[in-house]
């Protein structure tokens, strides 16, 4: 049982490693890395000092484990375009990142799974076709898409609230919105799938011959199983609403990880966007070991496959 | 899984069903409203006109009507939202294919060779596809500097994994039937067990997988060409005319609201027949 818990973190770091290998031979792709770290007027001199006093003159092999030694030791090195350490950067735009995917998160779930279980009780009605098209169109909706349709209607024509920046607690309503609807079509999917397995069970026959209520088959018993899928698809899903920050903090200016990076991006400052990129993922493979454990607590059977392959 | 073949000819004769035709017809529309872009647009896409700028939608200056509007350039944003079909498509197309290629025979190799071939192989799947694809895509271009091509790349190497992981899993199943042991012990080599046993049963699956990849690539191209990562101006992309569009959202809507209702279709079209392909296709799924 142990052994499985073992075999998954031990990928997990695996993973994490891989990733910061990933990120090394990506900056030297470029062809000089040098040229990712200094601003964009920097002198030919400036750009030779730097290039000795880090060391990027040295053997590949060198700079590669000192590279992963810095990272290991929490130490995501300076912005040379900011003059900043790139943590401290990354620690004040947080907060904002985490009430935003809290917000979505909030809205993706509200929504997405009441509408999950009525499709699946009400399935082959016509009001869950009607539903499985709502969720279909949130799939399919681009978030920067409909951010400016809100945008659109709720700021400009309606004038009911703040189009964009984070100076009142109403500015959080529709970045949550924007950013919560792709995740709500997931949850409502799981939870959908998760439903339709549990009504051929046994149990539920059994509560219909005791004469229960459908209502009271599914509130008291139904979707306490169900909920064992839809925990894990909760785990993952919050490492995409981190990910989808990215676009929806641009297009309502507020200030995040994702405004960060992308502000980042456009100054060539590479080193901060190699942190937060990094800070996702670990993010995201943690979201992932936590998941895969969460199931195989709840969930034996798993653990028993699992350590055997 | 292992879907006998009567059964499946049985499947491919069921009716499509009426919700999938319209959408198909706008997929078709689509389509071929990218290939014959320059026959459709009314105007040249990078035409620019400062006398006629950000002109609301049926706007007429020097004989030219601007049915969608004109955006802060007093380009057409009716030519440039079909010019943008082209970008959108072709970017879809190439990644999906590239990404389609490499990751089936990556999978089908690891499943077929197992031992550390197969460790290797699925353990980078594992690492790909464990951190958001839209990271690993923007740490990409913010080294590759971006561009059409890159972002082409981009999107193969972050894609990949998800191919990998279904052919694998499929060519698993597949590689024990007995007619595939009879064909290897008849001396076959691995280039015709897996072209001619292994793929055309697996294919299905894979298919189902790239028209969902489809419709995710063509919202990745989107995404990164409005946070100033893909398509570089002044080609005409839907990602790129949204970003445009939000900057002038309580001026003139209709640079937005065009180009995204476009890109709206586009993938719902999409989703809905890779839907229906998945329950067509693979019944285990619903």
């Amino acid at each position: 049982m142990s052994a499985f818990f073992l075999k998954r973190t031990v990928q997990a770091v695996i993973a994490v490693l891989g990733v910061m290998t990933l990120i090394f031979f990506l900056q030297r792709l470029s062809g000089d890395p040098v040229l990712l770290l200094v601003p964009q007027n920097a002198t030919q001199a400036d750009i030779d000092a730097l290039r000795t006093s880090l060391g990027f003159d040295r053997p590949l092999i060198v700079q590669y484990f000192d590279f992963m030694r810095g990272l290991l030791s929490f130490d995501l090195g300076r912005s040379y375009v900011q003059n900043v350490q790139v943590s401290t950067l990354i620690w004040s735009r947080l907060p904002y990142t985490l009430m935003l995917a809290g917000g979505a998160l909030v809205v993706a779930f509200g929504i997405g799974i009441p509408l999950g279980v009525l499709m699946a009780v009400r399935r082959d009605k016509p009001e869950a076709k009607a539903m499985m098209a709502v969720v279909l169109a949130g799939q399919s909706m681009p978030t920067f898409w409909s951010a400016i349709l809100m945008i659109l209607v709720f700021a400009v024509w309606l004038g009911w609230l703040p189009p964009s920046g984070a100076r009142e607690p109403s500015s959080l309503i529709m970045p949550s919105i924007a950013l919560g609807l792709l995740s709500m079509a997931t949850f409502a999917r799981v939870a959908r799938t998760a439903v339709l397995d549990e009504l051929e069970k046994e149990y539920v026959r059994t509560g219909h011959a005791k004469g229960l209520p459908m209502r009271r088959i599914v509130m008291r018993h139904l979707l306490r199983n169900a909920a064992i899928p839809v925990v894990t698809v909760a785990a993952l899903e919050i490492a995409n609403l981190l990910a989808g920050a990215v676009i929806v903090e641009t297009v309502f200016a507020w200030p995040g990880l994702g405004q960060l990076t992308v502000q980042a991006i456009n100054a060539r400052d590479f080193l901060v966007v190699q942190g937060v990129v990094l800070l996702g993922a670990v993010t995201a493979i943690a979201l992932n070991l936590i998941a895969d454990l969460l199931y195989s607590l709840i969930d034996p059977r798993i653990r028993i496959e699992g350590g055997a392959a | 899984m292992n879907a006998a073949a009567p059964v499946a000819t049985k499947r491919s004769r069921r009716p499509i069903p009426w919700t999938v035709i319209p959408f198909a017809a706008i997929l078709t529309a689509l389509v071929l409203m990218a290939i014959f872009a320059p026959y459709i647009a009314p105007l040249d896409p990078n035409a620019q006109n400062l006398l006629a700028r950000l002109k609301a939608p049926g706007h007429e200056a020097r004989g030219a009507v601007y049915w969608l509007g004109s955006d802060e350039l007093g380009r057409d944003v009716l030519s440039r939202t079909v010019y943008g079909a082209r970008v959108s498509l072709l970017v879809a197309f190439a990644s999906v294919i590239l990404s389609g290629v490499f990751g089936s025979v990556l999978g089908m190799i690891a499943a077929f060779y197992r031992g550390w071939v197969e460790t290797i192989i699925m353990r980078i799947v594992d690492i790909v596809l464990s951190v958001p694809a839209i990271l690993l895509a923007i740490i990409t271009v913010a080294v590759l500097g971006p561009s059409l091509y890159n972002v082409v790349i981009v999107l193969a190497l972050t894609r990949w994994p998800r191919y990998a992981r279904v052919a694998y899993g499929q060519t698993l199943s597949v590689a024990n039937m007995p007619y595939v042991r009879l064909s290897r012990f008849m001396g076959a080599g691995w280039l015709r067990l897996l072209g001619r046993h292994v793929l055309p049963n697996i294919a299905g699956a894979l298919i189902v997988v790239a028209t969902l990849e489809f419709g995710l690539m063509v919202l990745f191209e989107a995404g990164l060409s409005f946070l100033g990562l893909g398509v570089q101006p002044p080609t005409a992309s839907w990602g790129a005319m949204l970003s445009t569009g939000r900057n002038y959202v309580a001026t003139a809507w209709w640079i937005a609201t065009f180009p995204g209702l476009a890109l709206f279709l586009l993938v719902l079209s999409i989703n809905l027949i890779g839907d229906h392909a998945r329950d067509r296709l693979d019944p285990r799924s619903r």
